[in-house]
């Protein structure tokens, strides 16, 4: 069933984050370190591991999972309309330039980072 | 006959949301293939949401964009941080185990050298506008990090709120800023791969941000960073008012 798939997700959202609040109360940060990471890593995990065994999720719960992924762009869409624009433009040239600057430089930063720890063979690859 | 409506957007909440982005994906479809562009329609839409939250911010003076407004408080919900989690989660599914593994080294490097270089450009721009003291460079360079870490660093290290508020406004810059010109500079940057989308996320790490741009990119790649992008705002709140702050301090104090 389809919603086997939801439930799947809900799990792994569930353990991840009780993975990250746990590192983060340890840590002594009141967060969340990697939560949302963990429940994905876990997900590739179990998905991964019935593959190899030749034993695949159910076609209709694969069906689920994708109803859930094909939501993102427009959940991502309906987050963008809940930002705060307003603060973003009206905070003077210290919050503009302390964002601006460190967003288009990181970006550019990209290149760098992935030519020095690529390894051959993905430069032969690319 | 207005008040029905309004009592059917407020009642219908989230299927209200569902309506008005179905409506926002439409247009954005339309004007995509109208200039025949459709890879661009994700970025066009992103791009209309954020002109309604500034629309709305203005109208209602609150800081939730079009949420606060009464009859559209369903996007609240849907575009909240538990939907959006939900469907990140889900977008692992089909990812494969060695991608992951052999992106995992840049990944992590990526995550620290992207904290590090935000931080200290931050506090850098804080420093040369004229804020001295190191409590608030360090809160605006952790501002520069997250909207999250700006506040955590602030709140940590007793920074006064309107410093506090402008390394929230810092924060948002970033995320707002990432959403629109990652799909701009996609091709330059060769964010085309796995491998790079990782980098990518553990640089830029903003997941709102990252979600966004890489969506507006190339919805293959969103996993991929998305993964990375949130061990960012966990681990530069341990780092910056920590180790950052110490550092800022041994400099400028």
């Amino acid at each position: 069933m389809e919603i086997y798939g939801f439930g799947l997700v809900a799990a792994c959202m569930f353990i991840g984050s009780f993975i990250g609040r746990t590192l983060g109360t340890m840590l002594g940060i009141n967060g969340d370190i990697g939560g949302v990471g963990f429940a994905m890593l876990l997900l590739v995990i179990i998905t991964n591991y019935k593959e190899s065994k030749g034993k695949p999720l159910a076609e209709k719960t694969q069906n689920g999972i994708r109803l859930l992924s094909a939501l993102y762009i427009p959940i991502v869409v309906a987050m963008s309309s809940i930002q705060n624009v307003v603060a973003a433009f009206s905070g003077g040239a210290v919050a503009f330039l302390a964002g601006g600057v460190t967003t288009v430089g990181a970006t550019f930063l990209v290149p760098v980072i992935s030519k020095l720890t690529m390894t051959k063979d993905d430069r032969k690859a690319a | 006959m207005l008040d029905t409506l309004i009592g059917i957007f407020t009642s219908y909440g989230l299927v209200g949301a569902f309506l008005l982005v179905a409506v926002i994906m439409l247009v954005s479809y339309g004007i995509a293939s109208s200039i025949k562009q459709q890879r661009m329609g994700s970025a066009i839409a992103i791009v209309i949401g954020l002109a309604l939250a500034f629309a709305a911010g203005k109208y209602t003076g609150g800081s939730k964009g079009l949420a606060d407004v009464a009859l559209f408080s369903g996007v609240g919900i849907l575009g909240g941080g538990m939907m959006r989690d939900f469907a990140i989660i889900s977008t692992a599914f089909g990812v494969k185990f060695e991608n992951l593994k052999k992106a995992g080294l840049p990944g992590i490097v990526s995550l620290f050298v992207g904290i590090a270089f935000s931080f200290i450009v931050g506090g850098l721009i804080a420093y040369a506008l004229g804020y001295t003291d190191p409590v608030d460079v360090a809160t605006i360079g952790g501002g520069a990090v997250t909207f999250i870490v700006g506040p955590v660093t602030g709140g940590a290290l007793g920074a006064s709120s309107d410093v506090i508020a402008l390394s929230i406004a810092a924060g948002v810059v970033k995320s707002v800023l990432t959403m629109i010109l990652t799909p701009l500079v996609a091709k330059r940057i060769g964010l085309n791969n796995p491998t790079s989308a990782m980098v990518y996320g553990g640089l830029i790490g903003t997941t709102s941000g990252v979600a966004g741009g890489l969506a507006a990119t190339d919805a293959k790649l969103v996993p991929y960073g998305a993964m990375i992008a949130t061990f960012y705002t966990g681990l530069g709140s341990l780092l910056c008012p920590s180790i950052g702050f110490i550092l800022v301090r041994a400099i400028i104090g």
